[in-house]
């Protein structure tokens, strides 16, 4: 195989690859811009995973067509947003600390997810998911229209939530309200915001772009579900925040960034080239401690992540 | 527009918090055009009945009446609503935003809809500013501007979102003797429109705004007049309830060999502009040498340095001669430096620790309090036991967690702990902060002490009186530097009001 | 709050939690078709109906008890160590590579070189985490996240590849496991029929020593300041960062010696899913169990029962084995919320404000008192 052909193959596949963790990212930036980090992104996207697979799975005769996939989404969206309200409940009504809360979460919603699949669909299936939507012009760009321009529905909507994203947050009084709460709650509070209230809006929101992610995972990328198919990416999402530098175009980069290092991972098996398989699947998670250690984003980001708010206390 | 306020009262108003009664069915009122100063030590509730008043505590038991009618408020809007607005001791502004910004997230009417109208809250902003003659500039980032120029965007913020009673949270604290008088002024002059409530403990400034003044004592009231009948001296023995002297030092000046010397110190700040620029200054030994200035200008860095907190970028630091600039912590602990930090509750104790084992925090490791790595139980016990007694510190038992003591008896554990181990020398930041008038004395007296054992003492303090009762020599920071030096003796409120603003007379 | 009602208080945040926890396996179950009373039944009772089940739950209870340390550790010293799973599974390789490697050697030698070389493997690759966040500020959560995926690649790459049994590799059959481990290493089995081993004694042992180390010691000291007031540790000279290191070796080494303690006291060859979750359970039990090595132990036997039952349920009731996971993010999530209930003034006072509301008699007057 050409130098060029796997590079064309590791591009064109890097957009897709990277759609799950953009959702799941942009989404967990709004929950961090807010001043929560949700580290149960992770059980959400399985448990989205899960549900978005579902009605595919159960309509597989093609009863319902392509309205399965919706429903399938549609399913995840609103158990991301459960989800969501219960880190809530846990971390911002009874103020939690939200490290060992996120990852009670995870284990929640893996161990849920990996129940009912076990119970309802037992082994490992595959469905037809969501085809691709070539753009009519573009696509036949020679190599950028492949690159770009020739994936599912779901990959130009990913893509289009980037800019979306940051119309919300910085466009809008629910975004300048989101900005506030994570930076200075107190000030926020004496405006009379409800502290709160965002906080919570902000995890449903956060906990649905995760759920979708998920979705988009069974659905449109490996179309079918297993165990381990979110695989750590609900975790990596968290890191993009930090390395995305809080902006949904920095994140977007990242997560164009690890999602090639996947691809590199499949090309380098395809491809045939003499590297142990193992090692391949190691890189996107070294790759993430090595972008931790790099970037230091300390000062940057919302000066009240992590601390829960509490009106009563005397300061 | 809201009708302006002809009446407030409160109403036996009761507030507790866990451990403490904060107000005790604490009444007073405010009339239309008055000016009420609100005065009492720390800790004696003044805050706290504020902030009911401002919507953000709910109180336990009471009512507050807004031109006769009894109101409920759930949130600062809803006092927004009834025209009551409050700058705090602590700015409540977002750092990373402008002021427009700042002040669009209370008005409730630009939160309708999607399109964030940012235009609507500028023109607002310039409006109220040129109304009250109180320059602001909507497109600035909150954390670009002084401390007089924020204080300035908060009484602008609260004046946009409707407030026709202002309450003002110590607003001089921050401020030098010369931006206060700018202050008072201003509020003077924005006397003919609204009702003002402010809280002080500065009587002078007491006398010089208010019509009438409310004292509190322990969370009630013990004093409800007119300012003008009563004098300072009055007053204070009202606050607190009996004569207190605050000690001075009589003393003539120190004559000891330089005991903590600084020359040319630059030290880089958090945002990495040159906190410190060259900084010179001497502590001789038997000596309280007091740093006057406005927080921000260097202060903090310069204990940190001190402490070896901070690394240092050049300069030494000569800490009875040997230069400790850039040691660890540890070194400088162990060279005899004393340190009481700013922030008593997250830099001087572990709050979950007992008193007891706070009190050995600088010297578990040593021969008195371990042997071969294993911790002396009985000793610490002996140890925590004998300094609760000479230091008069009040807890049920020195098992207790340390950060469920007052403020003061926080304060008296650091000093405790710092005290026994005889330093050379002091550094002391805001020693007396938001501690009540009993431990303020007591500390006072302690630092007098260690003065007359020949320890050199660096008193940080915002607090100009502190500084002149206590220090023999007074140095003024300014951006990073020390301006002057003055003797104590030679020193006036205004002269160092000017070196604090970066004022030198030749 | 007086006494006696911080005490029905307390009771009844407990409970409060305890049955949140459960309402919400529940839950779960009912989705599933599967009886939740039936299903608590056999998991509360069925492993302790005959003498084996009593000691598989003691097998279970070892490395929960030993990795539980090891959280305790780390996080009283402030540093939050996920990272269990992979510092296991590293310490099994190391401790089997000895054993493997230097068979030759005299058992009273090699058993202890072994169980070395386990905890030195988890050690190091806790070790990572902790200089990470020492010197760069990394978020452990993440690291040790990472780095779990990590160990898991590296493992199943040196079970498939350089540890391999050659036994597998002549029949074909390519199950990766490694050779079966000299008896030399062995460690006895206390109950003769039964899989109980010595490697209990070692982690009471140690449980021991945990608790001399965190409060008796001058290290421990250090460490119980870093995690509970950083700032003012540092101002009092005090090494933070040197301490975080030291708690992710020690909690790594923890880890990595229960690791081995498995592989040489149960199953005498690495194999694949030899972990099985050991590593976000102690998790589990280390909170539960308050952090404290007196609330470990019990904790640990608690959830040994609790694993053991849920092997039994799949069995018999068919109820996946992903429910155990169910039960532990349940049960986190209950623990963290019913702390603040209990341990922070300003919620107490909350909650007392409501019960107030909700009893308008003494109840809520008393409960209002103003006290410490």
């Amino acid at each position: 195989m050409s130098a060029g052909r796997m590079a064309y193959d590791i591009l064109s596949l890097g957009v897709p690859f990277s759609v799950a963790l953009l959702l799941a990212a942009l989404g967990e930036m709004f929950n961090q811009r807010a001043g929560v980090f949700n580290l149960g992104c992770e059980g959400i996207m399985s448990m989205g995973a899960f549900l978005g697979f579902l009605p595919a799975f159960l309509a597989r005769s093609g009863a319902l067509g392509p309205w399965a996939d919706v429903l399938g989404f549609g399913l995840a969206a609103g158990s991301g947003v459960l989800l969501g309200l219960l880190f809530a409940v846990v971390t911002v009504t009874f103020r939690a600390p939200q490290g060992i809360a996120g990852i009670g979460l995870q284990m929640l919603g893996c161990g849920v997810a990996g129940t009912l699949f076990r119970h309802f669909i037992g082994g490992v299936t595959g469905v037809e998911g969501v085809a691709a939507w070539p753009i009519p012009l573009l696509s036949r760009i020679p190599v950028l229209g492949g690159i770009l321009f020739n994936h599912n529905p779901v990959v130009y909507l990913a893509y289009l939530a980037v800019p979306a994203s940051w119309y919300l947050l910085y466009r809008t009084p629910w975004g300048l309200r989101v900005r506030a709460v994570g930076t200075h709650p107190r000030a926020a509070d004496t405006m009379g915001i409800n502290v709160n209230r965002v906080r919570y809006q902000a995890l449903m929101l956060g906990g649905a772009m995760g759920g979708m992610g998920g979705a988009y995972l069974s659905l449109c990328q490996a179309k079918m579900f297993a165990d381990d198919l979110v695989a750590g990416r609900g975790f990596i999402a968290v890191a993009l925040v930090y390395f995305g530098r809080w902006s949904p175009w920095g994140i977007a980069g990242g997560a164009l960034l690890f999602s090639l290092a996947q691809s590199l991972q499949l090309s380098i098996q395809v491809g045939g080239i003499k590297f142990p398989y193992e090692f391949a699947v190691m890189l996107p998670y070294a790759l993430v401690i090595l972008v931790l250690a790099l970037t230091r984003a300390r000062t940057l980001g919302p000066t009240a992540l992590g601390k829960a708010f509490d009106r009563e206390m005397r300061v | 527009m809201n009708e302006p306020l002809q009446e407030l009262r409160l109403e036996a108003i009761t507030k507790r918090f866990p451990g403490v009664l904060a107000c005790d069915r604490v009444s007073l009122e405010v009339r239309r055009g008055e000016v009420l100063a609100l005065v009492g030590e720390n800790g004696a509730g003044k805050s706290t009945l504020m902030n009911i008043l401002a919507g953000l505590y709910q109180p336990d038991e009471g009512r507050i009446l807004v031109n006769g009618e009894p109101v409920h408020f759930r949130s600062p809007s809803d006092a927004y609503d009834r025209g009551i607005g409050m700058v705090h001791q602590n700015f409540m502004l977002v750092p990373n935003m402008t002021v427009a910004e700042n002040v669009a997230l209370g008005l409730k009417s630009l939160h309708r809809g999607l399109r964030l109208d940012i235009k609507e809250a500028r023109r607002r902003v310039r409006e109220v500013a040129s109304h009250h003659e109180l320059p602001v500039n909507p497109e600035a980032r909150v954390w670009q501007l002084s401390v007089g120029e924020q204080q300035r965007v908060e009484l602008v913020k609260t004046l946009c979102l409707g407030a026709r009673l202002l309450i003002l949270d110590e607003p001089t604290s921050a401020l030098t003797p010369q931006e206060t008088d700018d202050l008072l002024d201003r509020l003077k002059r924005m006397m003919a429109e609204l009702s003002i409530i402010f809280i002080s403990h500065k009587l002078n400034e007491v006398k010089a705004l208010s019509d009438r003044v409310t004292i509190l004592r322990h969370g009630k009231v013990v004093f409800n007049g007119s300012t003008a009948n009563h004098s300072t001296a009055e007053l204070a023995a009202l606050m607190t309830g009996r004569e207190v002297v605050l000690p001075r030092n009589e003393g003539s000046g120190a004559t000891g060999r330089p005991i903590l010397a600084v020359e040319g110190l630059r030290v880089r700040g958090d945002r990495g502009h040159l906190a410190l620029d060259g900084l010179d200054l001497e502590v001789r030994a038997g000596e309280i040498l007091g740093l006057a200035g406005v927080s921000g200008n260097g202060q903090r860095e310069l204990a940190d340095a001190l402490a070896g907190l901070r690394p240092v970028e050049s300069g030494t630091i000569r800490l009875d001669g040997e230069d400790i600039a850039g040691s660890s912590p540890r070194s400088i602990i162990d060279r005899g430096m004393g340190y009481i930090p700013e922030d008593r509750h997250h830099e001087g104790i572990v709050s979950a620790f007992s008193v007891r084992e706070n009190l050995v925090l600088k010297d578990f490791a040593t021969g008195r309090f371990s042997r071969g790595g294993l911790l002396r139980l009985g000793d610490i016990q002996g140890n925590a036991d004998e300094l609760r007694e000479r230091f008069d510190i009040r807890c049920s038992s020195t098992a207790v967690a340390a950060g469920t003591l007052s403020g003061g008896n926080i304060q008296k554990v650091i000093l405790a702990r710092e005290l026994i181990r005889g330093p050379k020398a002091l550094v002391a930041v805001y020693p007396t902060r938001g501690v009540d008038m009993g431990a303020e004395e007591f500390i006072h007296n302690q630092l007098l002490a260690l003065r007359r054992d020949s320890v050199g003492i660096l008193l940080v303090s915002e607090e100009l009186e502190e500084i002149m009762n206590l220090s023999d020599r007074i140095a003024v920071i300014y951006k990073g530097r020390i301006l002057a030096v003055v003797p104590s003796r030679q020193a006036t409120r205004e002269k160092l009001g000017l070196l604090m603003a970066g004022v030198v007379h030749e | 709050m007086s006494r006696r009602y911080r005490l029905i208080y307390s009771a009844g945040v407990i409970a409060l939690a305890a049955a949140a926890a459960a309402s919400t396996a529940a839950l779960v179950l009912w989705a599933i078709g599967a009886s939740p009373w039936a299903t608590f039944g056999v998991i509360l009772t069925g492993p302790l109906r005959d003498v084996f089940g009593l000691t598989e739950i003691l097998v279970r209870a070892v490395p929960l008890i030993l990795v539980a340390l090891g959280v305790a550790i780390s996080f009283r010293s402030g540093i939050l160590n996920i990272g269990a799973e992979g510092q296991i599974l590293i310490g099994i390789l190391c401790a089997t590579g000895t054993a493997l490697g230097l068979s030759q050697l005299p058992r009273a030698v090699l058993l202890p070189l072994c169980l070395a070389a386990g905890a030195a493997g988890g050690a190091l690759w806790g070790g990572i985490a902790g200089v990470l966040r020492a010197r760069l500020d990394v978020n452990e959560i993440l690291s040790t996240v990472m780095l779990n995926y990590i160990a898991a690649q590296l493992y199943t790459f040196t079970l498939r590849g350089p540890m391999i049994d050659p036994a597998e590799l002549m029949t074909g059959s390519g199950t990766p496991q490694s050779m079966r481990l000299t008896r030399a290493v062995w460690l006895d089995r206390l109950i003769p029929g039964t899989r109980l081993h010595s490697g209990l004694v070692i982690a009471l042992v140690l449980a021991v020593l945990v608790w001399v180390l965190l409060w008796r010691t001058t290290l421990g000291y250090r460490m119980r300041a870093a995690g509970a007031g950083s700032t003012a540790a540092r101002y009092a000279g005090i090494h933070v960062e040197r301490a975080l290191v030291v708690a992710m070796l020690l909690g790594g080494g923890f880890a990595g010696l229960a690791g081995a303690i498995e592989v040489l006291g149960v199953h005498h060859r690495a194999i694949e899913a030899i972990s099985s979750g050991y590593g976000f359970a102690a998790i589990v039990v280390a909170l539960f169990g308050g952090l404290h090595p007196l609330g470990i132990v019990p904790s640990a036997v608690f959830f040994g029962l609790l694993l053991v039952g849920a092997d039994m349920t799949q069995r018999s009731n068919g109820v996946p084995a992903n429910m155990i996971l169910v039960f532990q993010g349940a049960i986190i999530l209950a623990i963290v919320s019913a702390k603040m209930y209990l341990n922070n003034p300003y919620a107490r006072q909350r909650a007392a404000k409501l019960l107030g509301k909700l009893l308008p008699s003494r109840a809520g007057s008393s409960a209002e008192e103003a006290g410490p």
